[in-house]
C-alpha cells in the first residue's frame, strides 16, 4: 500500500517541487484569460454591434463605416495568433507597454479576442427577429435605446454562448503567449515541462487548463440556459 | 377632423441591385382618416398595404407627398421629433413581435420606459392595461407561455401603453384561428369605442373588415382603387378587385361552375336579385311574383349584415308560363337590381 503511495509521490515529485510556481501560473492564466474575456469581450461587443447596425438595412445603415469595420476585422481575424502576438510588439511599445512579458501579452490577447468576438457578436445579433426591433422603433425608441434595451437583451442567450465559445479560444491564446514570456500555465509547461523533459509537469499544466475550460463552459451553458429559460 | 391626412403619397424603394428596377410600393395615395374611425385597408399580397401603414408612423418615409398626423406634418420631421410622434401612434403586428427577453409586464411597460415615465406610473398604467385586455394574471409570464390570441392582446396592451390616439394593425389577426380572431377584433373595437382610438387595420381577410371597419379602402399595385363605407363596399363593390374580395364572403351572382350545378337541379328561369335595406323591400318583390301566379324557389345567395345594415343577393328559380315569367322579370327589374341568368336551354345570356 505505502509502496504504491511512495511510487505516486515519486512520480509527481517534479510537480510538488513546482507547487508555488503552479499556483502563480494558474493565477496568471486566469488574469490573461480574464482580461481577454472582459476587455476584449467588451471591445468585441462594440465592434460586433457596430458591424450589425451599420449593415445595409440595419438600424443605422452606414456603408462607409460598415466597409471600414469589415476590412479591419477581415484583416486581423485570420492572422494566426502567434504571429499577431509578435507583430503587435511595436504597437505595445508605442502605447508604453514592454514588448515582452505579461503587459504585451495582455495587449495581444485583447486585440486578438476583440476582433474574433466581434464577428461572433455580429452573428448572434443577426439571429434577433427584426420585427421586434421594428416594434421598438414604432414605440418611439431611439436607435440607441433600441440597441441597448432590445437588441442586446434579446440576443443575450446566444451572446453568452458565443462568449463561452470565445473563452476556449482565449485560453488557447494565454498558452501561446507563454512563448513570449507572459507567464501562465503555458509558459510553465514549456519551460519546466517540455524543456526539462518532465512530461508529468507538462501534463499537469494541460489538465489544469482543461479544467479551467470545462468550468468556463459549464458556467456559460448554465447562464445561457437560465437566460433562455430552457 | 382628420387625424391622418395623406396627400399624394408615394414610396419608392431603390433597386435591389444595379440592374434592378426601383419598386413603386405606394403610388400617389391620398387618404384622409377622421378621428375615431376604424378604417380597413384590404389588398392582395404586394399591394403596398404595409408600406402605406408604415408611412403613417414614418417607419417608412414618403418619397413624395405629405403625411400629416394630428396636425403635424411628419414628412420632413427630424428623427428625434419623430420619436415623440411615434409615441402617439401604437402599432401591432401579425407575428406579435413581443420582446422574448421580457415578461408580459415588461413588454407592456416598455413604451413607458422609453418615454421616461416613473416606475410608479409604469406600474399603475401596466396594471390598468393588463386588466383592460384581460391578462392581469399573466403579468409575470413570458411570451412563449402564451397562446397566439393572448400574445396579440399583450401586443395591443403594449401598443396602448403610451396612450396613443392612433392604432395601426398590420394583419393583426392573420396568424390566429377564427375564434381567436373574433376575440381580438372585439378587443380592437373596444379600443376604438371605449378609448376613442382611431384604428387603421390592414388585412386580406374580408371577414375582418366586415366585422369592424367603418370605412374600407381597397389597394392594388400601390394605389387606392376604391374606398367607401363598409356598407357601400360590401353591398355595391365597383372595382374588379373589390368584387373579388367581397365575393370571398358574400355570394352574389352565381359563378360559371356554380350556375352549371344549379341548372342541373333547377331547369326554370334563374334570376339574381340584389337587395339593400334602403331600396325596395323583399315583400314588394315577392308579392309581385306571387300575384302573377309564378312558382318561386330560393336557390342561391343570402342576406348579409354589415354594421347593422343589411343587404344581399338572392338567386330565384321562377317556374310558370314563359310569357308570364318574362313579364314578372321585367316588373321586378324595375324594383331592384336584377341579373337575368335565363333558363338552361338557350336562356337569355347575361
Ligand atoms: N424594404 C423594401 N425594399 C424594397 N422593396 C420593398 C420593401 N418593402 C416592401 N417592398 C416591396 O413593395 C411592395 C409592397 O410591399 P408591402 O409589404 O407594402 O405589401 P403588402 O400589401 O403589405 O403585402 P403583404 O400582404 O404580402 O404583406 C412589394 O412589391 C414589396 O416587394
Ligand atoms: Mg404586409
Amino acid at each position: 500500500m505505502s509502496a504504491i503511495l511512495d511510487g505516486l509521490r515519486d512520480f509527481f515529485q517534479p510537480v510538488i517541487d513546482l507547487q508555488s510556481e503552479f499556483v502563480s501560473a494558474f493565477g496568471e492564466t486566469l488574469f490573461l484569460a480574464g482580461s481577454g474575456l472582459v476587455v476584449g469581450g467588451f471591445l468585441g461587443l462594440v465592434i460586433g454591434t457596430a458591424l450589425y447596425v451599420t449593415r445595409a438595412g440595419g438600424i443605422a445603415p452606414n456603408a462607409f463605416a460598415s466597409f471600414v469595420l469589415n476590412v479591419l476585422v477581415n484583416f486581423f481575424r485570420p492572422i494566426p495568433f502567434i504571429l499577431l502576438a509578435v507583430a503587435l510588439q511595436p504597437f505595445s511599445r508605442a502605447i508604453g507597454v514592454d514588448g515582452i512579458g505579461t503587459g504585451h501579452a495582455v495587449v495581444a490577447i485583447i486585440f486578438g479576442s476583440a476582433f474574433g468576438i466581434g464577428r461572433i457578436v455580429e452573428q448572434n445579433l443577426v439571429s434577433v427577429d427584426p420585427g421586434v426591433l421594428e416594434a421598438a422603433r414604432a414605440m418611439g425608441a431611439s436607435r440607441w435605446q433600441v440597441i441597448r434595451t432590445v437588441l442586446l437583451p434579446e440576443a443575450l442567450g446566444p451572446l453568452i454562448l458565443g462568449f463561452t465559445f470565445a473563452m476556449v479560444a482565449i485560453v488557447d491564446m494565454t498558452a501561446v503567449v507563454g512563448t513570449i514570456g507572459a507567464g501562465g500555465l503555458g509558459q510553465l509547461a514549456l519551460t519546466e515541462g517540455y524543456r526539462q523533459y518532465e512530461s508529468v509537469v507538462t501534463w499537469t499544466a494541460v489538465v489544469i487548463v482543461i479544467l479551467i475550460v470545462q468550468a468556463g463552459q459549464f458556467a456559460g451553458n448554465a447562464l445561457a440556459r437560465k437566460v433562455l429559460r430552457r | 377632423m382628420a387625424i391622418i391626412e395623406l396627400e399624394n403619397v408615394s414610396v419608392t424603394f431603390p433597386p435591389r441591385n444595379r440592374r434592378g428596377e426601383p419598386v413603386n410600393a405606394v403610388q400617389d395615395v391620398s387618404l384622409s382618416v377622421k378621428a375615431g374611425e376604424i378604417v380597413g385597408i384590404v389588398g392582395y399580397s404586394g399591394a403596398g398595404k404595409s408600406t402605406l401603414l408604415r408611412v403613417v408612423n414614418a417607419l417608412e418615409r414618403a418619397t413624395e407627398g405629405r403625411v400629416v398626423v394630428d396636425g403635424v406634418d411628419i414628412t420632413r420631421l427630424r428623427e428625434r421629433d419623430l420619436n415623440e410622434v411615434r409615441r402617439t401612434i401604437g402599432m401591432i403586428f401579425q407575428q406579435f413581435n413581443l420582446f422574448t427577453s421580457r415578461t408580459v409586464y415588461g413588454n407592456v411597460a416598455y413604451p413607458l420606459e422609453v418615454a421616461g415615465r416613473s416606475k410608479t406610473e409604469q406600474r399603475e398604467r401596466v396594471s390598468e392595461l393588463l386588466r383592460f385586455v384581460g391578462l392581469f394574471d399573466k403579468a409575470l409570464a413570458y411570451p412563449e407561455q402564451l397562446s397566439g390570441g393572448q400574445k396579440q392582446r399583450v401586443g395591443i396592451a403594449r401598443a396602448l401603453a403610451a396612450g396613443p390616439s392612433i392604432l395601426l394593425a398590420d394583419e393583426a389577426t392573420s396568424a390566429l384561428d377564427p375564434e381567436t380572431t373574433v376575440e381580438v377584433l372585439d378587443l380592437l373595437k373596444r379600443v376604438n369605442t371605449e378609448l376613442g382610438v382611431t384604428v387603421l387595420v390592414i388585412t386580406h381577410e374580408m371577414e375582418v373588415v366586415k366585422t369592424i371597419a367603418d370605412r374600407i379602402v381597397v389597394m392594388e399595385e400601390g394605389g387606392i382603387v376604391e374606398s367607401g363605407s363598409a356598407f357601400e363596399i360590401f353591398s355595391a363593390p365597383r372595382h374588379a378587385a373589390t368584387r373579388r374580395f367581397v365575393r370571398t364572403i358574400v355570394d352574389d351572382v352565381p359563378q360559371e361552375h356554380e350556375l352549371e350545378q344549379l341548372r342541373r337541379r333547377h331547369p326554370g328561369r334563374l334570376v339574381t336579385l340584389s337587395f339593400k335595406e334602403d331600396a325596395a323591400t323583399q315583400s314588394q318583390v315577392f308579392a309581385e311574383i306571387v300575384r302573377a301566379g309564378i312558382e318561386l324557389e330560393l336557390v342561391y345567395g343570402g342576406l348579409e349584415d354589415v354594421r347593422g345594415r343589411s343587404f344581399g343577393h338572392l338567386t330565384l328559380e321562377l317556374r310558370g308560363d314563359t310569357a308570364a315569367v318574362d313579364a314578372v322579370v321585367a316588373r321586378v327589374g324595375e324594383l331592384v337590381p336584377l341579373t337575368d341568368l335565363g333558363t338552361g336551354e338557350g336562356g337569355v345570356a347575361r
